[in-house]
């Protein structure tokens, strides 16, 4: 009586119209890189170039107005487990990232409220960079137009 | 040169940038991507407006 409940709550889908992940494609892959580490240029180099340019303006301004006030880039580390997770959400923003290392941006005020909500931006800059890429991947295998 | 912004402009901006990033990766359609980067922002700007009152109303 249970199971015949249970059945009848879950209606079966015809396997034809299940939803199947495309494989990934080289193409694809190399949109997620590209967009990984340059942001919005997934969706440049396959010619989606309004969505690409938007991205690329709000991660770009979202990255720098964090290292404009005064925001922490974090490096590798293995201490605290917010440390740590600040490393990677900041490692998203890919080129971005590695240029701020690069050119020693980004040491962080502690005397200022400011350069708190700087550290935020530049690690939501990070991880909105990976939602774009991801993005990027999608339109790569053809999930999204 | 530090850029100076109050926690409220902050926020906003936070909001706005989010908000757009969200309604371009989510939504497939150029009008779908407008009307959900609109209510997130709207969200965003309507939970600051609540967490400020929260946080006044603990105080007091």
């Amino acid at each position: 009586m249970a199971k015949a409940a249970t059945k009848s709550a879950e209606p079966e889908v015809p396997p034809a119209k299940q939803e199947v992940e495309p494989p990934p494609t080289p193409k694809a892959v190399g949109a997620l890189l590209v967009g990984w580490f340059i942001p919005g240029g997934g969706h440049l180099v396959q010619r989606r170039w309004g969505r690409g340019a938007i991205l690329l303006v709000c991660i770009w301004t979202m990255f720098f107005l964090g290292l404009g006030m005064e925001g922490k880039v974090y490096a590798f580390n293995t201490g605290d487990l917010l440390d740590i997770l600040g490393f990677f959400g900041d490692l998203g923003a890919g080129g971005l990232y590695f240029l701020a290392r690069m050119m020693d941006w980004g040491h962080g005020a502690i005397n200022l409220a400011t350069a708190d909500y700087g550290r935020v931006f530049i690690i939501v800059a990070g991880l909105l960079n990976i939602i774009s890429a991801v993005d990027a991947y999608h339109i790569g295998v053809g999930k999204k137009p | 040169m530090t850029i100076h912004l109050s926690h409220f402009s902050a926020a906003m901006t936070f909001a706005l940038f989010a908000s757009i990033v969200f309604g371009i990766t989510h939504r497939n359609t150029p009008r779908e991507m407008l009307r959900y980067g609109a209510k997130c922002f709207l969200f965003f700007f309507l939970g600051t407006l609540a967490g400020g009152w929260l946080m006044w109303l603990l105080r007091h």
